[in-house]
């Protein structure tokens, strides 16, 4: 298939940027979406143009390295599906293709389509784990946990945190990705010691961040790729409130 | 030099517990003043970093990708063993030790194995509290599945993700030690060089992949867990930043390099679509624990398959071949990986091979489905069928699975002691850049089990055993020469990739030693196609110093890090196959073609190959030198693999 692609092309950081149109033909159906790209970066390279940035690395959906803006949303329209799992069979012969990196305040563009979303590991940091050493804790079966919240909590942490979430809203929130760490937790009975806490260091490190607040159009719920729920976000907001009146 | 792998004395089951008793320990005042590098934040690195800073010492550590949680362990889907028993169905250590061992054919190091079976508790243990959220059943308690290679069920999983769940709890600690400020972490930054002061690793150059610069960082000791080298056969199942050369550099700084011929082949991947495919997408070996593997056993209709003529589903019951139940009755569709890959190439070769290549074979759910009802199987599996539907567009509920073996894992890596040192002072490695505890074969969920054990259970205790001589030297200067001469000599090296302005891209030359290793250096290796292996290697490492073409871009500058990774898989793919032809026996994922039973198995010879080959260096014209490490079995008997 023969394709036209916008590409956003930005040196650096501090470089402006603006889109760059590219002809690509006898594109195979079969390819993924970023295989398209390394048969573009191939052609540039031989012309003695510099290949197009982008973040990519397991290329099975697993990682959250890769991430385009494609043709107004994040990995694309299709639901549940990374970028890296988008195949050109969804796209029609001569299509063109918008492709853009995640505009968020939150993720600074590094160059081209690749951004910097070290915010998202710094609001983990700020709280999203257990604070438990190596070592000296209890037999694994010693707390049995309900299996219906043990599957909750195994769908909150399937996020992947490529960040699609705050890139689709328009506030740039990280409210599910963050709703998401909590509610995993929160629901485990090993989570529950530091839930008071972890809510509150992580909403206040979100704020800090310059991240936006929610206004409930669930836009990140409908381009999360991993089919994260905002009830997470919703289970977080109970669990915040609570923290705040027991304090 | 004598190769002393430091094993405790005294009886199997008590070796470490003696270890632990009489290593040299560190006070909590002077781990405030030693620095540790951790390089990579895998499983291993991600796990040992955290373990580190928690103890107090001051760490830094440095990954390729944009954050610590990217590193490839998180893509492991299937799951990860211990000997906890939970299933009431006869496990212990000693017998996770012996599967080990056994599935490893009996080329690996008693001493490590054991270790490793023994702490494969405390890693469950760990986990559950840091609240990784395993499989659970109705009671609440943790679930368990069986894995190739063992008649127990002693794997413990995450939905298909047990990788991604492992590795955001050994991140969740590491962002714990980050934010208590124990740790620091640089990202996006890719290790060059290692730098050696006085015979001890005292620090790595790294190139800073957003803005192109060299940084030194200095330490009292260095731990290399950047993974394997699955990526010289270009197209594999790791990710795309995956690569050898942080343990490469090391290896010509005088690490020896142990076992790389030992790697491995993937039974259940998605087959190979074409050219211009970048990448493998593994399927977990768990679904063979319900998936049946087959091919027709008419070549006629495997022919009439490939042509597209007919549908799997034409294909009635009694025109199936179940190979590997009709070869393997005991194991049946739950074979070690080496055994079903062979398998499958073997059919294939033979002409049975489905999908328009006809490198596939099918994997088949339909008796499962029938058997569990489709709710509990897509329960299990739903993940993975989703997966490979958006890969091939067809329903493996409905239309079986095709798959094909593909590079996976290596289990030869960086030689390490018993106290995952290297033959340098102060520079260990830990996960798939040790050569460990997997011998010739590694069983699945074996490679979590390892990475954790070494990161949280193992360095620990070793680190601490080493730096323990090490109190009284101050911090190491960034100024030192040798820090200027290694930078210095990954400068040379850049601006000389960066002039030749060739005309073949880094990808094209890649994916030609790929076709090499594969055809030659694959599943099947034969005297003469290594040697011709060897003589096609060195020509397209010539034509690549020659003809390659790299962009000159300042700061990021993606295709430069592309090329300096495989100059290195161009040296490493001939140290595989020079390895490969040394080797004159079969043994797990190495297998010879000369060397086979009667009925095509791997026909080891103990007698002159039961030990761990670890190749020094000798600078780029010589070959290398072999140094042979002797395996003393004292508490397994050797026996051919039988899985019949």
């Amino acid at each position: 298939m023969n394709i036209k692609l916008k590409i956003w092309r930005q040196k650096n950081a501090s470089a402006k940027g603006h889109f760059v149109e590219y002809q690509l033909n006898d594109v195979p159906a079969e390819a993924s979406f970023l295989e398209m790209l390394d048969i573009l970066n191939e052609q540039l390279v031989l012309k003695g143009d510099d290949p197009v940035t982008f973040d990519h690395d397991c290329r099975e959906g697993i990682c959250g390295a890769c991430g385009l803006y494609i043709n107004g949303h994040p990995h694309g329209k299709f639901k549940n599906t990374t970028t890296c799992q988008l195949h050109m069979r969804k796209f029609k012969d001569g299509d063109t293709i918008t492709v853009e990196p995640w505009r968020s305040e939150a993720f600074p563009i590094i160059k081209d389509l690749m951004v910097d979303r070290s915010a998202l590991d710094k609001l983990i940091q700020a709280g999203g784990y257990i604070s438990v050493h190596t070592g000296g804790v209890p037999d694994a079966n010693a707390i049995p946990v309900n299996k219906h919240k043990a599957d909750l909590a195994m769908d909150a942490a399937s996020c992947i945190g490529c960040g699609a979430c705050v890139a689709a809203c328009k506030n740039g929130s990280a409210m599910l990705f963050v709703g998401a760490k909590v509610s995993q937790f929160a629901l485990l009975p090993q989570g529950e010691v530091e839930a008071d806490d972890r809510v509150q260091k992580m909403v206040a490190r979100m704020d800090a961040l310059g991240f936006g607040s929610c206004s409930n159009t669930y836009a990140c719920q409908a381009e999360c790729p991993k089919g994260i729920s905002v009830s997470n976000i919703a289970r977080m907001n109970r669990n915040y409130f609570a923290a705040k009146i027991k304090k | 030099m004598e190769l002393n792998s430091k094993i405790p004395t005294g009886p199997l089951a008590e070796k470490w517990t003696k270890y632990k008793a009489e290593q040299k320990l560190v006070n909590p005042a002077n781990k405030r003043k030693l620095d540790i590098i951790v390089v990579g934040t895998g499983l291993a690195g991600a796990s040992a970093a955290a373990s580190f800073g928690e103890m107090g010492f001051n760490v830094k550590v440095f990954c390729i990708q944009d954050s610590p949680r990217r590193a490839h362990s998180i893509a492991a889907q299937g799951g990860i063993n211990a000997a906890k028993n939970y299933a009431n169905d006869g496990d212990s250590i000693q017998r996770l030790f012996v599967d080990t061992i056994k599935g490893g054919d009996y080329r690996a190091r008693e001493a490590n194995v054991y270790r490793l079976a023994e702490v494969s508790n405390n890693i469950i243990d760990q986990c559950v509290a840091q609240g990784v959220p395993f499989a659970r059943d109705y009671s609440g308690l943790l679930a368990n599945r069986s894995f190739g290679g063992a008649q127990v069920s002693r794997t413990f999983y995450a939905k298909g993700q047990t990788g991604q769940q492992l590795l955001l709890g050994a991140y969740g600690a590491l962002s714990k030690e980050i934010e208590r400020g124990t740790v620091k972490m640089y990202a996006r930054r890719e290790m060059m060089d290692v730098v050696i002061v006085d015979g001890r690793a005292r620090g790595i150059i790294v190139r800073n992949l957003v803005t192109g610069e060299l940084e030194r960082y200095s330490a009292h000791a260095v731990v290399i867990a950047t993974g394997g080298y699955g990526r010289v056969f270009f197209l594999s199942t790791n990710a795309m930043s995956s690569n050898g050369s942080a343990a490469w550099q090391c290896y010509k700084k005088g690490a020896f390099m142990a076992n790389p011929c030992f790697t491995q082949i993937h039974p259940t991947c998605i087959p190979v679509h074409g050219d211009y495919q970048s990448k493998l997408t593994l399927m977990s070996e768990s679904l063979r624990n319900d998936g049946r593997i087959w091919v027709p056993k008419d070549a006629e209709k495997a022919r009439l398959l490939r042509e597209g003529k007919i549908k799997a589903t034409d294909i009635p019951e009694e025109e199936r071949d179940y190979y590997l139940e009709r070869r393997y009755p005991a194991f049946g569709n739950l074979v070690p990986r080496d055994v079903a890959s062979r398998a499958a190439k073997e059919r294939c070769d033979a002409g049975y091979g489905v999908n328009n290549t006809g490198r596939a074979v099918y994997l088949d759910f339909k008796e499962a489905i029938q058997r569990l009802g489709k709710q509990a199987v897509e329960e299990k599996y739903g993940n993975l069928f989703e997966m490979y539907e958006r890969i091939v567009d067809e329903n493996p509920y409905v239309t079986p699975m095709m798959i094909y073996p593909a590079v996976h894992y290596t289990m030869g890596g960086l030689w390490v002691d018993y106290e995952l040192q290297t033959t340098v002072k102060g520079l260990f490695a830990a996960g798939e850049a040790n050569f460990s505890d997997h011998g010739a074969n590694r069983l699945g969920a074996s490679a979590l089990m390892q990475g954790l054990s070494d990161g949280y259970f193992v360095l620990p205790y070793t680190m601490q055993n080493y730096l323990a001589d090490q109190i009284n030297e101050p911090h190491i200067s960034t100024d030192l020469p040798e820090f200027v001469e290694a930078e210095d000599a990954v400068n040379k090296k850049i601006t000389r990739i960066l002039s030749i302005n060739g005309d073949v891209t880094t990808d094209s030359i890649h994916r030609r030693l790929g076709r090499v290793m594969w055809e030659k250096v694959g599943m099947t290796r034969t005297e003469q196609g290594l040697k011709e292996a060897i003589e096609e290697i060195k020509a397209l490492r010539e034509e690549f110093w020659q003809r390659v073409k790299v962009p000159n871009t300042e700061g990021m500058n993606n295709e430069l890090e592309k090329a300096l990774r495989v100059a290195d898989f161009l040296e490493m793919g001939e140290l595989i196959a020079r390895d490969a032809l040394m080797r004159n026996e079969s043994c797990g994922g190495h297998f010879r073609a000369e060397y086979q039973t009667p009925d095509g198995e791997a026909l080891r010879d103990d007698e002159h190959y039961a030990f761990v080959a670890a190749y020094e260096y000798q600078g780029a014209d010589n070959e290398p030198v072999l140094h042979k490490e002797e395996l003393k079995f004292e508490n397994v008997e050797l026996k051919q693999r039988n899985y019949k």
